[in-house]
């Protein structure tokens, strides 16, 4: 009896402890938490709480003109069981995701892996030819020209003048078209910082690994990049992995800007262009409790499948 | 009763020492970052066949990569004609600059004046490149080299904020953005910009390898906290200054002001380009020649720091 009540008091002030020096060490730190601040509140103010808050407005039927009401599950239930609209972008958001997201990923690493063994300046050049699109703006709207459904467009002009075809095709209106297109013009977009920290990542790749594995007996090129380059530059493979699923996963202004909003038969709908048909201020619907529930949903898409693609990259070369 | 003058508490042959010991470091580390640069590849077993291979491979794609931005470079120097010449150039035959001069035409007549727009652009990228850049290194530093309780929730949370585009936080953005009432002026676009988290994660990498005996010298020598920031920390992360110069000026530079600014003497030069390419087929080559002005100045923001953005890459990692 008597023990147990000294141990209770004992834990109380172990933890009476351990809250002062907590507070003693945060007293400490006031200059630390003095320079994060600024950033820190801009941080919460704009990408925090607005995660929260979609969170919660996606229980509730929202307007932006009355108060938020409380519905419940209703938004999901209806976004997954009497949307069809909504079912044809998951489809296609899923489909982008699946084929440029890796192959962005992969091209990324094999021009970074090609182009780091090039002399310098040819090394620059190709560095500069494969960036230049992801800083380009909206020069992808040059694709409007390539893939226009007139024969002046490009590839509708170089294929009858081939021979392939006899009447243009319409290329950007035909929906079995829609993803194809989609697809090439953001693997063109997409390479971007994943590419540049790649290149970079092959240069801190400690040289004197390779000649120590030459020496204990690797024969290939394959054996050296699966079991030393790979490893050595694993941070970077999971920060490209983070950057490339983010951007394949909210595919929209392309789709808008080439297909059309919305895109014939919903073919280049994605989940953000979605959203953007329900919650976005030029919308007319204006459902912005709805459009949350969206948003909340591909929160949690874009979340989950970087945690798992993450756990997949750190068994690389084990 | 106490003495006035405080002996130091170091005299001035160790303070030399010390000031001297710091800069060996530095040499050291720059050394080390200069190996790294000059640093060549030890060659394993290749052959010719492979070697073609590779060459091909990256002429192929790299043409894949180039052929758009080309083209609209040719577009902007060919006449209206030549743009619509079947089958389609790559390479114009007669070269002319109406293009620009009819863009600089249409201009002209606007109810604003260009520059108008020129100078909001300019507003909006240099205050929110620079907000960002200073606003960042100062909470990356802490973040990197500190130890506080929350650091390691915060440093967490940017992680997580990399995993999700903007799209997901567009309404309550925008909610909040009029709440603090910057709807309609060029805050609204400013103000968010300073918290893109990328620049800090990679501001906060780079921070990691500056080596702590440096920082200590300097604490021991007396500096503050922000002494020691804006003497040694900053200069010494120049290069990842640069990149987000680089991330954050290519993103600013092509805003068009979105939802969030109505009057049109406060919207960007993009939003005002936009609308002469909204003319129609007539207006093709001035089209591709307001591209190509828009594409110029990232463009060759990035062709003069590529080697710094690089260096700043690689240290990006995630573990």
């Amino acid at each position: 009896m008597n023990k147990t009540i000294i141990t209770h008091e004992q834990k109380r002030i172990n933890r009476q402890k351990k809250r002062q020096e907590f507070w003693k060490q945060v007293k400490k730190s006031r200059v630390s938490y003095s320079m994060v601040a600024p950033f820190l509140i801009i941080f919460f103010t704009f990408t925090v709480l607005p995660v929260l808050m979609s969170f919660f407005l996606s229980f509730t039927s929202f307007d932006m003109l009355q108060a938020p009401k409380f519905i419940g599950l209703d938004n999901y239930i209806n976004l997954f069981l009497n949307d069809e609209v909504f079912l044809i972008a998951i489809k296609n958001t899923f489909i982008l995701a699946v084929v440029t997201g890796p192959v962005s990923y992969i091209l990324a690493f094999v021009f970074a892996w090609l182009i780091h063994e090039l002399p310098r300046k040819i090394r620059w050049l190709m560095t500069l030819v494969f960036y230049a699109p992801s800083i380009s703006g909206s020069a992808y709207l040059l694709w409007q020209l390539i893939f226009s459904s007139d024969m002046y467009g490009v590839l509708n002009a170089t294929l009858i003048h081939l021979g392939v075809i006899n009447a243009p095709i319409l290329w950007l209106e035909t929906p079995r078209y829609a993803l194809p297109i989609l697809i090439i013009v953001q693997l063109w977009l997409s390479l971007g910082v994943t590419f540049l920290a790649f290149i970079a990542g092959l240069q801190t790749v400690d040289r004197t690994l390779y000649e120590a594995a030459a020496i204990d007996g690797l024969r290939n090129r394959w054996q050296e990049l699966w079991f030393i380059t790979l490893p050595q530059m694993k941070s970077q493979l999971m920060f490209g992995a983070v950057m490339q699923i983010t951007s394949a996963l909210g595919i929209a202004a392309v789709s808008i800007n080439l297909l059309g909003f919305p895109s014939v038969e919903y073919s280049g709908h994605t989940i953000v262009t979605h959203l953007m048909d329900f919650g976005s201020t030029n919308s007319t619907r204006l459902e912005m409790g709805y459009a949350s529930a969206i948003a909340t949903v591909l929160f949690f898409i874009m979340l989950g499948s970087n945690l798992i693609v993450q756990k997949i990259i750190r068994r690389v070369g084990s | 009763m106490r003495k006035k003058t405080a002996t130091p508490l170091v005299n001035e042959q160790e303070r030399s020492q010390m000031i001297q010991d710091l800069k060996v470091q530095e040499l050291e580390w720059y050394k080390q970052k200069r190996k790294f640069k000059k640093y060549r590849r030890v060659r394993l077993s290749r052959s010719w066949v492979g070697d073609i291979f590779v060459v091909l491979v990256l002429v192929l794609f790299g043409s894949f990569s180039a052929y758009p931005l080309v083209y609209t470079i040719s577009n902007s120097l060919k006449g209206l004609d030549e743009i619509f010449v079947f089958p389609p150039r790559l390479f114009p035959r007669n070269v002319t600059f109406r293009n620009f001069v009819d863009l600089f035409n249409l201009i002209g007549n606007t109810q604003i004046p260009i520059s108008r727009y020129f100078i909001n652009t300019l507003t909006i990228t240099l205050f929110g490149t620079a907000g960002h850049v200073l606003l960042s290194s100062l909470c990356a530093y802490p973040l990197s080299k500190h130890r506080f309780p929350g650091r390691h929730l915060i440093n967490q949370l940017v992680v997580y904020s990399l995993m999700f585009s903007a799209a997901v936080t567009a309404i309550p953005s925008y909610m909040i953005i009029s709440w603090l009432g910057l709807i309609d002026t060029q805050l609204a676009i400013i103000i968010p910009a300073f918290g893109f988290t990328l620049g800090l994660f990679l501001m906060r990498q780079f921070m990691n390898v500056i080596p702590n005996e440096l920082l200590e010298a300097a604490k021991i020598d007396g500096a503050s906290e922000y002494q020691i920031f804006f003497r040694i920390v900053m200069p010494l992360v120049k290069p990842a200054w640069l990149t987000l110069i680089i991330l954050l000026f290519q993103q600013l530079w092509g805003t068009d002001g979105g939802s969030y600014i109505f009057t049109e003497n406060l919207k960007p030069l993009s939003y005002a380009l936009s609308q002469i390419v909204a003319g129609g087929v007539a207006r093709t080559g001035t089209a591709a020649a307001v591209t190509v002005i828009m594409l110029i100045v990232p463009i060759s923001v990035f062709i003069f720091n590529q080697t710094k953005m690089l260096e700043t890459m690689a240290h990006s990692g995630l573990k």
